[in-house]
């Protein structure tokens, strides 16, 4: 059962050849037996998930079960499960449990799903390996001396791994697309404001968005349907229809129209990367589709404009740690301020303090114009050169990463580290819809192929990559994990 | 921009981060290599480029300003690292 798609499993129960009690049952026991190699979760709640399969089964049986009853997934451990740790791959959460549960959680509950769990992450969602995690490193499943990619590096791991058939993640810079492509998974980042950002514990909060991690482009489209649409409790989620996003994903391509960004294929592009993309792309021509190439001018920009904005935004942010309310507190304060001070400095790992520091310096006064200021300039650049290009093509494709999965400890430079978002950064920025759809293997290590879209475009961009998945088989290939 | 050593202090200070000396003088090194990248944006002329703070250029919706939420403030507290009679404590401020 632990190499099915969430459509197959739905299916399966809907037949009734297993009970969401077996499955969960027999994920739970994959769980137990392999991750200890691969890190994957911070928290298994197995006696939860459990009663939640039982009810699902009830449900079932009463003939009152809907398309997601039963189907077992996991939350990258930054959404808020009320009466479960929400640590954030941080010392300074070990300690919290969430009092409520986020929106989307409370969306995929109502849904009848089955949550096996909270997965690792690097701390606050600061990371592309997934090595800033409190709770130690994930291993890639297709080889274990690789990271996952990060961000949401559990939640890819996991799906991966067939220990769930979908995970949740957010992505603020590419935390959900590059970790799907290093893991070989279907990730979607979808528009800013599409799915709310309650309950999801903010790093950035003009980039933050949440988004469905799973084997198929099928997958992420059924978890959307439950997943998108407007909350009073988030007023930067977007009112505005939510289609159905498994409607139309067959839909042919002939003549769609793709643009490649010259800047997406330029220098530091792994030439086995730049490869597999474009074998990719003339499976799309042999769809019917046309391509040609655009220009994206301030691609160059969207890394230095994202690192002033994003931890500007992280030093306000996490300025309520504060060892008060919730959380990490010091042992014998002396005063208010050394309460604070050495809260949060044992709180707090290291990249999350650099960019609190970046991110503090830059706001501060007489920096203010020089960066913020313009960083948000350039921001709006950026997304013009976006709104150009969807004039004149219907999607952009390119690379998720420019190389495929790294060896843990390889990138001890955080500006090194900072590179390896070139490709996702901008499309936060831009607020725009991107996509990593598995598309090749190098070496045993998976490539990603990204299609970005117009804000909105999400539908449109789910039948794009499930089309490329009826007529490929990477989204097929499977890990081999040894205990 | 270089960042120098008295910027590093000042920064912690004012997000009320513990930093001690030593530590400082490390951070000098890496965020000054961060901001040596961030500079780049300088190269780009936004002479007249209004600031975009929201991705769909939105503004702040409003709503009526009714009570919405119920009082869970016990559930709240029982997270806290230190109450009494609901109040949260913290070491002494005033003397």
């Amino acid at each position: 059962m632990h190499d099915k798609t969430l459509a197959e499993l739905a299916r399966g129960l809907a037949a009734g050849d297993f009970s969401s009690r077996e499955l969960t049952t027999s994920l739970l026991e994959r769980i137990k037996r392999l991750d200890p190699v691969l890190n994957s979760f911070i928290t298994v709640t197995d006696e939860q998930a459990l009663k939640e399969a039982d009810a699902a089964d009830a449900l079932r049986h009463k003939g009152e079960a809907g398309i997601l009853s039963g189907l077992p997934l996991a939350y990258k451990d930054i959404f808020c499960t009320e009466g479960v740790r929400t640590s954030a791959g941080s010392k300074m959460l070990d300690n919290f449990i969430a009092p409520y549960n986020a929106t989307v959680v409370e969306k995929l509950k109502h849904a009848g799903t089955v949550s096996l769990g909270k997965t690792n992450m690097d701390e606050f969602a600061m990371g592309s390996s997934n090595e800033n995690s409190w709770y130690g490193p994930v291993k890639n499943p297709w080889n274990p001396t690789l990271v996952p990619g990060g961000s949401s590096g559990g939640s890819a791991a996991a799906v991966a791994a067939g220990f769930v058939p979908a995970a949740l993640g957010t992505d603020t810079g590419g935390s959900i697309r590059q970790p799907a492509a290093f893991c070989g998974i279907t990730g979607l980042k979808p528009t800013y404001g599409r799915v709310s950002r309650y309950g999801m514990i903010a790093y950035a909060s003009s980039l933050d968005q949440a988004g469905p991690m799973a084997r198929t482009a099928e997958d992420c489209a059924m978890l959307m349907n439950a997943m998108a649409g407007h909350d009073t409790r988030d007023s930067t989620s977007v009112s505005r229809n939510v289609p159905d996003y498994t409607q139309g994903l067959d839909k042919p391509l002939n003549g769609l129209k793709i643009g490649l960004p010259v800047e997406y294929f330029g220098e530091g592009l792994a030439p086995e990367v730049e490869t597999a993309v474009r074998e990719a792309v003339r499976v799309y021509e042999s769809l019917g589709a046309q391509v040609i190439e655009v220009s994206l001018p301030h691609t160059s920009m969207a890394i230095p404009a994202y690192y002033v904005i994003a931890p500007a935004e992280a030093s306000s942010n996490l300025s309520r740690y504060d060892g008060v309310r919730f959380g990490h507190r010091c042992d014998d304060p002396a005063d208010l301020e050394d309460l604070y001070k050495r809260t949060r400095a044992e709180g707090f790992g290291d990249e999350v303090k650099r960019r609190i520091l970046i991110g503090t310096h830059t706001l501060s006064e007489g920096f203010f114009d020089a960066y913020y200021r313009k960083a948000q300039q350039v921001r709006r650049l950026i997304r013009q050169d976006f709104l150009d290009a969807f004039a004149r093509v219907d999607v952009l494709m390119g690379p998720a990463a420019p190389t495929t999965a790294f060896e843990l400890g390889a990138k001890a430079d955080p500006v090194q580290m900072y590179l390896q978002d070139i490709y996702t950064i901008a499309i936060n920025l831009a607020g725009i819809p991107g996509i990593s759809v598995p598309a090749g293997l190098v070496d045993n290590r998976p490539v990603g192929l990204q299609i970005l879209g117009p804000h909105f475009g999400e539908a449109h961009l789910l039948n794009v990559a499930h089309v490329y998945q009826q007529a490929t088989d990477w989204h097929q290939r499977r890990p081999e994990i040894k205990e | 921009m270089a960042i120098e050593h008295a910027n590093v202090l000042r920064a912690a200070h004012l997000a009320r981060l513990g930093v001690s000396d030593a530590q400082a003088e490390r951070y000098v090194d890496d965020l000054s290599r961060i901001l040596e990248m961030v500079d780049r944006l300088s190269e780009i002329d936004t002479e007249g480029v209004a600031p975009l703070s929201h991705p769909l250029d939105a503004t702040q919706p409003l709503r009526a300003d009714e009570a919405i939420e119920t009082d869970r403030r016990d559930t709240f507290q029982g997270i806290a690292p230190a109450t009494a009679d609901g109040l949260y404590l913290v070491p002494r401020v005033v003397e």
